[in-house]
This record gives structure tokens, C-alpha cells and sequence, in this order.
């Protein structure tokens, strides 16, 4: 006899949707979306509700925060949070930028060592070993210095120094890729080389590559961080970590113009680790909660 | 392969990485706009015409680019690595005397964020439930997500301001007078705040790594089989477990060297430590170009050294790899 069940009806499941599920259901990811999107949304609207100059003065130098200034202002009275509005926005296009920049670079180099193997591969090898032998953050500054700083420079740099990872991400995901029945199948079939690459065996590797370029914006933000704390970027751009830097001889009187922009950058790179991490478990099939 | 072979190959290997490092060097102050002669010499203006052309002939500047990098390895195969504008003094020199101002903040950081992370999270392991594993995972995550440079400021805020106990700046007290062992622990008061602002970064990561490993270890089989011959509890975790769990924590530390430089760097300026650090911060603040690129290449040298050792004690620690290239 035939039991009566009810088929319970499910819309079409795809990769992509079950991986959203899973990172719905995880408190600490969602939580990470959440607080990043709050950042963005302060920052794109924050300068345009609040509409003070970062680099006018204010008010009186030093002044802690009160009513009238929420939250103080600097050693030479600007306001600190119009700088923490200003710099939000700063912030999040150069992460983002000198994300794409290394991503770029990384793919490049990855996929193509991946793929052909060989000598090519050996020799991007090296390349990629050369550059992990140089302290990234140290060959920044190095490059930013040589080169006079400005937001261009700043992204290119934290973009050159940063690849190597993602190079190796992609070489391993384009070694075991390439294998693949269908891969051989339109080789077979005498698909061009480009499309193969791109077409095919690039959207495979996308769940690694989601992961890592996602942690890469966190480090390229903490990477922008020490650059300007260093006085390595456009003085006319103010930014969380310049804001830091600026203030360095007045950490006691001002504690508040240091502490509330890297409160910032914690918060921010902290939202995209747990962005970071809830794509790791949603896109890792073994992982994914069933 | 006997490690006395693989010693012998991973230092030609290293060689290589730092004749390449020393070609990009050149590169670099070719590539940067200005004339060569005058980031040799100094910032704009910093030199006479005379000075620019004695440099230009003693770098061989106009001859072809090949003679010039052959003229530049060689030099820097002797030692001299160009002279600092700002000092008048010779790189390699300046660079020496602050190395171990910096490699005593960086190794204590190291080895403190090494052991206590470790030591953290392999208690952490034995309870994946508890409080204290939550707090490796939270911490972990804060630790990775803070500025080293901003965490030094709120440290020193809160403990050499707010709560004076310990000194806001510098490696020794100003002035300070005493016999050896007063001036060593001095020394280590002043020590205290950067190498636990360093260490901290770390720390947290180690002892997330360390946990992981550790539960992995503790579900193998070898760990069942010790517990199953009777070894009490204690035995199991910190000789056997441990052992193993600290393995891929000490190699990871090894490889991230680059990144603690790097740190330090920012450390030295928030906290006036008298380092290669606070000579790199100098340097960019100067524009001091043969200086910066001196250190980096000696950052470089570092990082290859580190990496060979750590490769080697990698495989004297762990008999697997003894046999195997």
C-alpha cells in the first residue's frame, strides 16, 4: 500500500541559494553582514546628514565630547566625527579598490601557472615566492614613499603587495579543475584556450575566491590603516588611520580623536571576518549545514 | 635527503631570493621618478653638482643599465649599502646598531604569542563547549580585526596614563643609573607594553590555530591507543597531544616573520622604542631613500633566514619528514 505522504514542494535548489541558506542560518555571519552594511550605509549618508568639513576647525583645540560636538575634537579643533563620516567612505573604496587590484594581479598570475603548468608555472612560482619573501606591509610603505603618496599610489601598492595568496588559491583550484571530465570534454571539442579558462573553469574556482577576496578587503583596510598612520597618503583625504596618526602626541589629551576611528576599523574589519568566515562554512559543501 | 644537504639547498635557494631582492632594489630606485643619482645622494637639492657627478661615475650612471646593476650587486656584496642622507653614516651600519633593539622586541613577542597561545589553546581543545574556547574564537577574531598601531595607543592610555604602571616610552628610563641587574629589569618594565601589543595580534591567531589543531589531535587514533595503555589524563594531553598540536603553530609563526616586522615598524613609533622600526618610520618621514631600501632589503634577509631555520627545525621536530626531501 501505497503511503499518502505529501510531497512537500521546494523551489529549484541551485549552489548559490543553498549556500545563502546556510549563511542565513549562522548567527555570527549574519551578524557580520549586518554591522558591515551598517558601516557602508553611515558612511555613503553619514557626510551628507552631518555635513561638516573633516579639515575645518570647529571649535576650540581639544575639546571632549559634548553636545554640541559628539564626539570632541582634535588637537587642532576639527571635528572628529565628521572625520570618522568622511574617512568611513575613504576607507571602504580604497579596501574595495585595492581589492580588486590584488584579486586581478592574483587570478593573472594563479591561473595561468594553474593551467598551463610547466615552466610557465614554475617560473610564476618563483615570482610568487619572491614577492612572499618581502614583508607586504613593509614593501607598501617602501613603494607609497618612492613614489609620492597619493590615494592612487596607496591603492596600487597595498594592490602589488597582497596577490600572493590569491595566486595560490587559484593555481590549486585551476590544477584540480583542469582534470575534470567536462574540462577534458571541451578540449576535446577544441574550445579555444580563453574560453576554457575563463568560461569554464574560473566559475569552479569562484567559492575559494569568494572567500578569499572577502578577507582581502579587511586586510587591504588594515593595510590603508598603518599607511596612513604613517602619514603615507594624500594629506588632503582624511582617513581613520591619518586621524590616529595626526593625533599621536596627543593620545591623553585627545583620547577620543584615537580612539574612536580604530573603535571604526575594528568594527568594519571585524564585520567583514564574520562575513569572511560565514561564506567559508555556507560555500564549503562538508561544512554546510544540512 | 640528510639535513645537512637540505641545509646546503635551502641556503642557495635562499642566495637566489636575495640576488633577486637586491635586483628589485635596484629596480625600485631606477623606476621611482627622480633621478637616480640624486635618490643615491639624497633628497632634491641634498647634493652638489659635484657630489651628483662623483656618484654618477662611482655608480657607473652613465653607463648601460646592465653595468650599473652588475655595479650596484657588487657593491651591496660588500656590505655597503649606500649612505643614509639624513645621517651621513653608512646604512648597513645604521641598520645594525638598531637590529637588536627590534629583534629583542619581535622574538619576545614571538615566542610569548608562540607558548601562551599555544598553552591557551590547547586548554581550550579540551573543552570545545566551554567558556574558554568561546573566549580563544572571540578574542581571536578582535585580535585579527585591530590595528596593532591603535591597540599600542589604547594600551598606553590605559596603562602608562590612566593607570601609571608602566613607562609611556623609549627601552631604558632617561638618566637611569644602577647596576646590571636593576638596569635589566628596567630594561623589561619598559618592555612589557610593546611586546604585548606585538605578541597580542598573534596570540589570538596562534591560540585559534592551536585549539583546531589540538582537537584534531586529540580525535586521532595514536591519542586513543596512549589513553587506552592506561597514561593518565595529564600525560595524554601535554606530552603527547601537545607535542603535535604545536607543530603547524610553530611553523605558521616562522612564516608570518615578514608580517611581525612589518608590526613592529608601527609598534616602535607608538611606543619610542629605539629600533629598526623607528629607523624605517624616520626614513620614510625623510624621504631617506638609500635607508628605506636598505631596509628592506635587510627585512628581506631576515624573512629568508627565518624561513630556513623554520623549515629545518620544521623537520627535526617532526622524525616523518626526516627521510623525505
Amino acid at each position: 500500500m501505497v503511503s499518502e505522504t505529501a510531497i512537500p514542494s521546494r523551489a529549484a535548489s541551485t549552489p548559490a541559494r543553498e549556500a545563502w541558506r546556510a549563511f542565513a542560518g549562522n548567527p555570527a555571519a549574519m551578524a557580520g553582514l549586518a554591522l558591515f552594511i551598517v558601516i557602508a550605509l553611515v558612511a555613503a549618508l553619514g557626510p551628507l546628514l552631518y555635513p561638516v568639513d573633516p579639515f575645518a576647525i570647529v571649535s576650540a583645540p581639544m575639546s571632549p565630547p559634548a553636545s554640541d560636538l559628539p564626539l570632541g575634537s582634535d588637537y587642532l579643533g576639527r571635528d572628529v566625527l565628521a572625520g570618522l563620516l568622511d574617512g568611513g567612505r575613504v576607507t571602504l573604496v580604497i579596501g574595495i579598490s585595492a581589492t580588486c587590484c590584488t584579486v586581478s594581479i592574483g587570478v593573472l598570475i594563479g591561473a595561468f601557472a594553474g593551467f598551463y603548468g610547466g615552466w610557465i608555472d614554475a617560473v610564476l612560482m618563483r615570482v610568487t615566492e619572491f614577492f612572499q619573501v618581502l614583508p607586504p606591509l613593509l614593501l607598501a610603505m617602501v613603494l607609497v614613499t618612492l613614489f609620492s603618496p597619493n590615494l592612487m599610489t596607496v591603492i596600487v601598492s597595498i594592490g602589488l603587495v597582497n596577490w600572493t595568496g590569491v595566486a595560490r588559491v587559484t593555481r590549486a583550484e585551476f590544477l584540480r579543475i583542469r582534470q575534470q571530465e567536462f574540462v577534458l570534454a571541451e578540449r576535446a571539442m577544441g574550445a579555444p584556450t580563453r574560453r576554457i579558462m575563463w568560461r569554464t573553469i574560473l566559475p569552479n574556482a569562484l567559492p575559494s575566491l569568494i572567500v578569499i577576496t572577502t578577507l582581502l578587503v579587511g586586510t587591504a583596510i588594515l593595510f590603508e590603516a598603518a599607511l596612513s598612520y604613517l602619514g603615507l597618503t594624500d594629506p588632503n583625504v582624511m582617513t581613520w588611520g591619518l586621524m590616529i596618526g595626526q593625533s599621536r602626541n596627543y593620545i591623553w589629551e585627545t583620547w577620543w580623536a584615537v580612539t574612536f576611528p580604530g573603535l571604526a576599523i575594528v568594527l568594519t574589519v571585524l564585520g567583514n571576518c564574520l562575513i569572511g568566515d560565514g561564506l567559508t562554512k555556507a560555500l564549503n559543501p562538508a561544512t554546510r549545514a544540512r | 635527503m640528510s639535513i645537512f644537504r637540505l641545509l646546503l639547498t635551502r641556503i642557495l635557494q635562499g642566495a637566489l631570493l636575495i640576488l633577486a631582492v637586491v635586483v628589485f632594489d635596484f629596480l625600485l630606485i631606477h623606476l621611482a621618478p627622480g633621478d637616480p643619482a640624486q635618490m643615491l645622494a639624497g633628497q632634491l637639492g641634498g647634493a652638489t653638482a659635484e657630489i651628483l657627478a662623483q656618484i654618477r661615475q662611482e655608480y657607473g650612471l652613465d653607463q648601460s643599465v646592465w653595468v650599473q646593476l652588475w655595479t650596484y650587486i657588487r657593491h651591496v656584496a660588500t656590505g655597503d649599502l649606500g649612505t643614509s642622507y639624513y645621517y651621513n653614516l653608512p646604512v648597513l651600519s645604521l641598520i645594525l646598531q638598531r637590529l637588536p633593539a627590534t629583534l629583542l622586541l619581535v622574538v619576545t613577542a614571538q615566542l610569548s604569542a608562540i607558548v601562551a597561545g599555544t598553552f591557551l589553546g590547547a586548554v581550550a581543545a579540551k573543552r570545545p563547549d566551554a567558556w574558554l574556547s568561546r573566549l580563544v574564537d572571540v578574542t581571536a577574531l578582535i585580535g585579527y580585526a585591530t590595528p596593532v598601531f591603535w591597540l599600542g595607543i589604547m594600551l598606553l592610555i590605559l596603562f602608562a596614563y590612566l593607570w601609571p604602571v608602566f613607562p609611556v616610552s623609549g627601552m631604558e628610563t632617561v638618566g637611569f643609573s644602577g647596576d646590571a641587574l636593576a638596569r635589566l629589569l628596567n630594561l623589561l618594565h619598559h618592555l612589557v607594553l610593546p611586546a604585548f601589543t606585538l605578541a597580542f595580534i598573534y596570540l589570538a591567531q596562534y591560540s585559534r590555530l592551536a585549539s583546531t589543531n589540538m582537537q584534531n589531535v586529540l580525535r586521532a587514533d595514536y591519542i586513543r591507543f596512549a589513553r587506552a595503555k592506561g597514561l593518565p589524563e595529564r600525560t595524554v594531553t601535554y606530552k603527547h597531544a601537545l607535542r603535535n598540536a604545536a607543530l603547524p603553530v610553530v611553523t605558521i609563526a616562522g612564516l608570518q616573520f615578514g608580517s611581525i616586522l612589518a608590526g613592529a615598524v608601527l609598534v616602535e613609533t607608538v611606543f619610542d622604542w629605539p629600533g629598526m622600526g623607528q629607523l624605517t618610520y624616520d626614513s620614510i618621514l625623510r624621504r631617506d631613500y638609500p635607508l628605506l631600501i636598505g631596509i628592506l632589503l635587510m627585512s628581506a634577509v631576515v624573512v629568508v633566514v627565518v624561513n630556513i631555520l623554520t623549515d629545518l627545525s620544521y623537520r627535526i621536530i617532526d622524525p616523518r619528514l626526516r627521510r623525505s626531501p
